[in-house]
């Protein structure tokens, strides 16, 4: 195609260049004009270019539901007539309905003839994340202990992400967990992100915003496993993570200062930590995020949480739902990366503290645990790390587990990751475990952002 | 209409005499992912627009991290540029959908994709996988190191100013036209400094340098890394130091976001001066806008080449 138009070009220029050659004196002014007009086809062919790189590779030209499209190639009385119809309507423009909805009303006909790139452009970006897990070391694990141990050798998981933008107004994201067996849909949300005075909002399943760890993907974590606190009292690897929705907006802020509040609710079944007898017991999740550079390099970022649903304890006649789990929730992480030798160089301290206060029969328990973490980058490629765990167990607040892990890991590049880590836990119930876990995380597709 | 037109220079009087903090506040707020875009941005802008970048010029655009300050500037931001071309798609994407910003969301009015008005290189054809690294499958996108692509995009900036400012579209313009007389008698004075080291062979550290290669008449030989994204390895390393020995290279440039160990060893192994060159505005304290820039990279690579 460029070979064309470059071709014609030339074709064009050469014949007043033969015609008017004898003219030796204005040759050079000549020469000049021409250079100029040929920089200037060549801008016109990048802009052309870029056009159609733009159509080719960007989602669908944004809004104009077909209703604003409508009147253009309808006489006005009709599009009086049906204007409650009108999204539905664009059979009358192109021949084929089932497409005209995934293709922009406005725009070409879609190619029928195989995959053209176009229509592949509108396909959500895919991704697929692989996690195996080999485990050795004794696992000592009393009856009783929240903490799961891994079995020997276990594709622990394999995450199926799907995300694009739906329309002007929402995107939507999709992440599906698929076990050596079994699916779950660990979360699935549409995100609306042009709702009027700054709100986001998020409908759908969800892993809820309480805390930092709860948050985070199995790949994201900085460890193989969770903390001991994750396990007992939010509910460990699936966590707090429910159908509901979420409104999340930025507050006013001193200067440099990044506030964000977010109020959440879910049905109100969570892993072990909530369950919903009925309708009425929806659980709530409230949480506070505030963040500082504090230098170009280092910043803070403090989370404060709130949490409560109803929960599985029975009373006394058998009946589940007349008792409430209230968790709270600080949790803090320290950052820093020299912006230079960002790729080389970085270190991570965190912490999260919860509190847990679980009605149930005869007495309520109240109980405490924390992480501390930190983690260096000492090279492009490795990362060293340590964690220290201490939590009591939801249901048995006089039992307090504790125990200390250290991790090494080597990114062969930026989409694969090898992982050791050692982890010593010592269980209230005085049994003492070692155990030695590597990890390996892959990923496919699309190059998906990473969370900070 | 001309009652309009009275009420409407009456109000503009009005506000001008009562108001002044409020007719500065009318500036449009451009947000930029890159230093350079923002400096191209500043140019045609001139005073009716406030630019800010996301990303420092010393920083690697691939890998920044999605700071929550960021979004203190997105959610103020009347104007999104982004280079585009995936560059920043591992950080970007969730700034934009946290901001709670209609106005910046991709594909709308306030989101300008400069990567559109520029010409692109090394667009992959046929088959693209991540054997071959962290490999940008729509085109090389440090297009802006070529200065006809910075006029380029500076002119679509100045349409989009334009377009959302349709009072002082005539301003922009003007300033683009002024910013393009700038940038020829520029780009007449960098073509005459590079012109005795046309057809030069130099090494860069990432495939960052091809525009600029192409625009000056460089030959980029060979990479420092085995491929983009992936850390330099000794088999390679020796690779490239025999291709450089066999083709007489004398320079290897760098990012100042690379680590200098490997190409310092390349360096001594061939005789060849290993330079940080910029590829960004920023990268250096003294190179605050897009001339400086060239200026900068041209009297470096002149000395490399001495």
């Amino acid at each position: 195609m460029k070979k064309v138009i470059v071709a014609s070009m030339a074709a064009w220029f050469c014949i007043p260049l033969w015609g008017q050659q004898t003219n030796a004196p204005d040759l050079a002014a000549q020469n000049a004009a021409l250079e100029q007009k040929v920089r200037d086809l060549e801008d016109r062919l990048i802009a052309l270019e870029g056009k159609v790189r733009t159509l080719q590779s960007a989602p669908p030209a944004p809004t104009q539901p077909a209703s604003e499209a409508q009147p253009a190639a309808a006489p006005t009385a009709e599009a009086a007539a049906t204007p409650a119809l009108a999204p539905a309507v664009p059979a009358e423009t192109s021949p084929i309905q089932g497409q005209s909805q995934v293709v922009n009303t406005g725009g070409p006909l879609p190619n029928y003839g195989g995959a053209s790139s176009a229509a592949k452009a509108l396909n959500p970006d895919i991704s697929v994340i692989g996690d195996f897990i080999g485990a050795a070391g004794n696992t000592n694990t009393p009856p009783l202990a929240t903490l799961q141990p891994f079995p020997s050798l276990q594709m622990h998981e394999s995450e199926i992400g799907l995300q694009a933008i739906i329309d002007p107004y929402a995107r939507g994201d999709f992440f599906m967990s698929f076990g050596e067996e079994g699916v779950n849909l660990e979360e699935g949300y549409i995100t609306f992100t042009a709702l009027p005075g700054g709100f986001v909002a998020k409908v759908g399943k969800m892993r809820s915003a309480f805390g930092k760890v709860n948050m985070m993907h199995n790949h994201v974590l900085p460890w193989v496993d969770r903390p001991l606190v994750s396990t007992n009292l939010v509910g460990g690897e699936d966590g707090i993570d429910d159908a509901g929705f979420s409104v999340e907006r930025i507050l006013p802020a001193p200067k440099g200062i990044f506030l964000e509040a977010t109020g959440q609710v879910f049905r109100g079944d969570s892993a072990d930590v909530f369950t919903a007898a009925n309708r009425s017991d929806v659980s709530t999740v409230a949480h506070l995020r505030g963040y500082k550079d504090l230098t170009e390099s280092t910043n803070l970022d403090l989370g404060l949480s709130y949490a409560r649903g109803h929960n599985d304890a029975m009373s006394l006649n058998g009946a589940a739902g007349d008792f409430v789990t209230q968790l709270y929730g600080a949790d803090a992480t320290l950052r820093w990366k020299p912006l230079r030798r960002s790729i080389y160089h970085s270190f991570v301290g965190r912490g999260e503290f919860i509190w847990s206060q679980r009605q149930q029969f005869p007495v309520e328990q109240r109980a405490f645990g924390f992480y501390t973490s930190a983690d260096y980058q000492f090279g492009r490629r490795w990362f060293g790390g340590g964690r220290f765990d201490y939590s009591d167990r939801s249901r048995f607040d006089n039992l307090t587990d504790k125990g200390v892990a250290a991790t090494l890991t080597y990114w062969p590049s930026e989409f694969s990751q090898l992982r050791g880590e050692y982890r010593f836990t010592h269980y209230a119930e005085n049994r003492d475990s070692h155990e030695v876990f590597m990890q390996l995380i892959f990923s496919l597709g699309a190059h998906g952002a990473h969370p900070f | 209409m001309h009652k309009v037109k009275y009420l409407l220079v009456s109000q503009v009087v009005a506000g001008v005499l009562l108001f002044p903090t409020l007719a500065s506040a009318k500036k449009i707020n451009v947000v930029t992912a890159t230093t350079d875009m923002a400096a191209l941005a500043q140019e045609v802008g001139g005073d009716r627009i406030n630019v800010e970048a996301i990303a420092k010029g010393y920083q690697d655009p691939h890998f920044v991290e999605a700071k929550p300050s960021f979004l203190l500037k997105l959610r103020q931001a009347d104007l999104l540029i982004v280079v585009g071309l995936q560059l920043e798609i591992g950080w970007l994407p969730p700034l934009i959908t946290q901001s709670g910003n209609p106005r910046v969301q991709v594909g709308a009015a306030g989101y300008l994709d400069a990567s559109q008005f520029a010409e692109i290189l090394e667009i992959p054809q046929g088959v693209v996988t991540r054997a071959m690294g962290d490999v940008h499958p729509l085109g090389n996108p440090h297009y802006w190191l070529d200065p006809d692509n910075g006029r380029r995009v500076a002119k679509g900036i100045a349409g989009k100013l334009g377009e959302l400012d349709p009072a002082d579209s005539a301003y922009f313009q003007e300033r683009f036209q002024d910013f393009d007389k700038r940038l020829t008698a520029a780009e007449q004075k960098w073509d005459a400094e590079m012109a005795p080291y046309r057809g030069r062979k130099v090494v860069t550290y990432h495939n960052s340098f091809t525009n600029f290669a192409k625009h000056f008449h460089l030959e980029v030989i060979g990479y420092v890394e085995p491929r983009p994204g992936i850390p330099p390895t000794p088999s390679h390393t020796i690779e490239l130091i025999g291709l450089m020995k066999r083709e007489n290279c004398k320079l290897v440039l760098v990012e100042p976001y690379f680590d200098l160990k490997t190409p310092n060893s390349i360096g001594s192994a061939t005789g060849a001066k290993v330079l940080v060159y910029l590829p960004s505005v920023g990268g250096e304290k003294q190179v605050t806008n897009y001339f400086e820039l060239f200026d900068y990279d041209i009297d470096l690579i002149k000395k490399g080449f001495q």
